[in-house]
């Protein structure tokens, strides 16, 4: 479904990634895993075309990513959730959802897509009016991907979902995913946190200083030495 | 003795709701482009004298009627905000601060002087005398009247466009995380084209309305385009509701400060509360907390 070949990305003159080739199968949950700085973000946001790489190629089910405008990257179905969920603090939570499905296609079916979003999240639809900056960190967070799910994507990119939560939440987090995914959608995440998404994705890659060192199944990742030893801390 | 003065002091303070109808329009359309594209446009009322000109020569040339030359105006002004953003604003968009301001300051003295070699520095006049209506023992001009209803329905309508309708709704995000936009599927760039021209629609709306109450010349905006600005300041800036409640309080001083001397005496009162209230509340009347 999504296909990047040797990307190199940066901001100015500081490179952050180094010939990145990942791909993503229609229906799969993959993993990024690695540590602070390894360039997680940027290979989102370079999927998502807030910044564009420097080389390489990226496709979206044979689509070149590159030469489609940012602004119309939703619409080939990729949905990012970005790091610190950057909701629009002083909209509504019905109008935060709003901006989601901003996309024509999203827009003619936004009753269905908001029935959806409340039937994952009831407590969307209970804080409907409220402003979304007020809510805890996890409400914020479900906020955040109901926003990107409005848009009815294929490819959720999910960037630090459990970042900044309390642990309890994180676990919330996590089995939302589960859910979302159950539901057929095929997801991207990155995560710091290790050992729980392990638990939720089919495969992972792990990506340090720019550059993809390692990649295999989930389970071969857990039991992967190096890596329990560097993230697990075991 | 004292009744007749309390209904001059009614029929100030229901002059200057009415003034104050006009001025929160006017602080309307400059909170908006400061909110929405953080640029302050320092030529907003020259906007509106354009749209003057533009009234007064399709009623007193071209024979139009006053309603059906409004309109007209209203999209003529719009056109001219939606242009100053491509030409002016857009290629500075990255800029300081300082050199967008002096860019649409450029673009006042280029305007006034425009209108200064195309139309001469005369006086000129719509013509239309509307009646004055009496309440009693009190009077108010129609023009005013209708200035006040129309720019009320003109807030209301940017009010529903803005909280019902998508364009509306990324108008209002825009202002609060602009990087993001994109991954919304929003074009920011066409979303500030359409802010600028419903800035300058206002204006254009504006223009109308003054149009009936005021003689056009080069230099008319320099009687509403500094006082929009204190007004939007008094409120904060890009705070829409902050300048609502600020043009009403600064109509009202102007219009009690007027009863009991000169309405220029009025203006000095709004202007010294002004400076008095920037060592107060220098954020602006409903300044957010941070």
């Amino acid at each position: 479904m999504l296909e990047l070949k040797s990307v190199d990305a940066g901001y100015g003159s500081f490179h952050a990634l180094f010939g990145v080739s990942l791909d993503v199968k229609a229906g799969e949950a993959v993993g990024v895993i690695g540590p602070n700085g390894a360039g997680k973000t940027t290979l989102m946001r370079v999927i998502s075309g807030l910044i564009r790489p420097t080389k390489g190629s990226i496709a979206m089910q044979g689509t070149d990513v590159l030469k489609t405008p940012a602004h119309k990257i939703v619409e080939l179905g990729i949905a990012h959730v970005p790091e610190n969920r950057r909701l629009f603090p002083r909209l509504t939570v019905e109008d935060n959802l709003k901006m989601g499905a901003f996309m024509p296609a999203a827009r003619a079916k936004f009753a269905q897509r908001l029935e959806f979003v409340f039937d994952l999240f009831p407590r969307m639809k209970e804080r409907r009016n409220q402003m979304a900056g007020t809510m805890s960190g996890g409400e914020q967070q479900m906020c955040a991907i109901g926003r990107a799910l409005m848009s009815d994507p294929k490819l959720l990119l999910l960037d630090e979902p459990s970042a900044g939560l309390a642990p309890v939440v994180v676990q919330q987090v996590f089995e939302l995913v589960k859910r979302i995914r159950s539901g057929g959608l095929t997801v991207l995440i990155v995560e710091q946190n290790v050992q729980q998404v392990l638990q939720v994705v089919d495969r992972a890659y792990l990506l340090e200083a720019g550059s993809i060192r390692a990649s295999g199944s989930a389970e071969a990742m857990l039991k992967d030495d190096s890596i329990r030893q560097a993230y697990l801390g075991v | 003795m004292l009744e007749i003065f309390d209904i001059y002091l009614l029929e100030a303070v229901i002059n200057g709701i009415l003034l104050g109808g006009v001025l929160a329009l006017l602080a309307l359309g400059l909170n908006l482009i400061f909110g929405v594209i953080d640029v302050t446009w320092i030529c907003y009322a020259e906007l509106v004298m354009i749209g003057m000109y533009g009234m007064y020569y399709m009623v007193q040339y071209f024979g139009m009627s006053y309603y059906a030359a409004a309109p007209i105006a209203i999209l003529l002004v719009a056109a001219l905000g939606a242009l100053l953003h491509f030409l002016v604003i857009a290629p500075l968009l990255d800029a300081a601060p300082i050199n967008q301001l002096l860019a649409t300051g450029g673009v006042l003295f280029v305007l006034q002087s425009f209108a200064t070699v195309a139309f001469g520095i005369d006086f000129r006049n719509l013509g239309i005398r509307l009646p004055i209506l009496a309440m009693g023992d009190m009077h108010f001009s129609y023009s005013r009247l209708l200035a006040f209803g129309a720019a009320l329905v003109g807030m209301i309508a940017v009010y529903i466009f803005m909280t019902r309708t998508f364009t509306g709704t990324a108008i209002r995000a825009i202002s609060q995380d602009r990087q993001i936009m994109a991954l919304m599927g929003v074009d920011t760039k066409k979303i500030y084209i359409y802010t600028s021209a419903l800035g300058g629609a206002l204006a254009g709306l504006a223009a109308c309305l003054l149009v009936l109450q005021y003689d056009v010349h080069p230099f008319v905006g320099l009687s509403f385009g500094p006082i929009t600005f204190l007004i939007c300041v008094l409120g904060g800036l890009g705070n829409f509701v902050g300048g609502f409640v600020a043009a009403f309080l600064f109509a009202e001083i102007i219009s009690l400060g007027g009863l009991f001397s000169d309405l220029e005496w009025g203006y000095v009162l709004a202007f010294a509360f002004f400076i008095l209230m920037m060592f107060i509340r220098p954020a602006g009347l409903l300044a957010r907390r941070s």
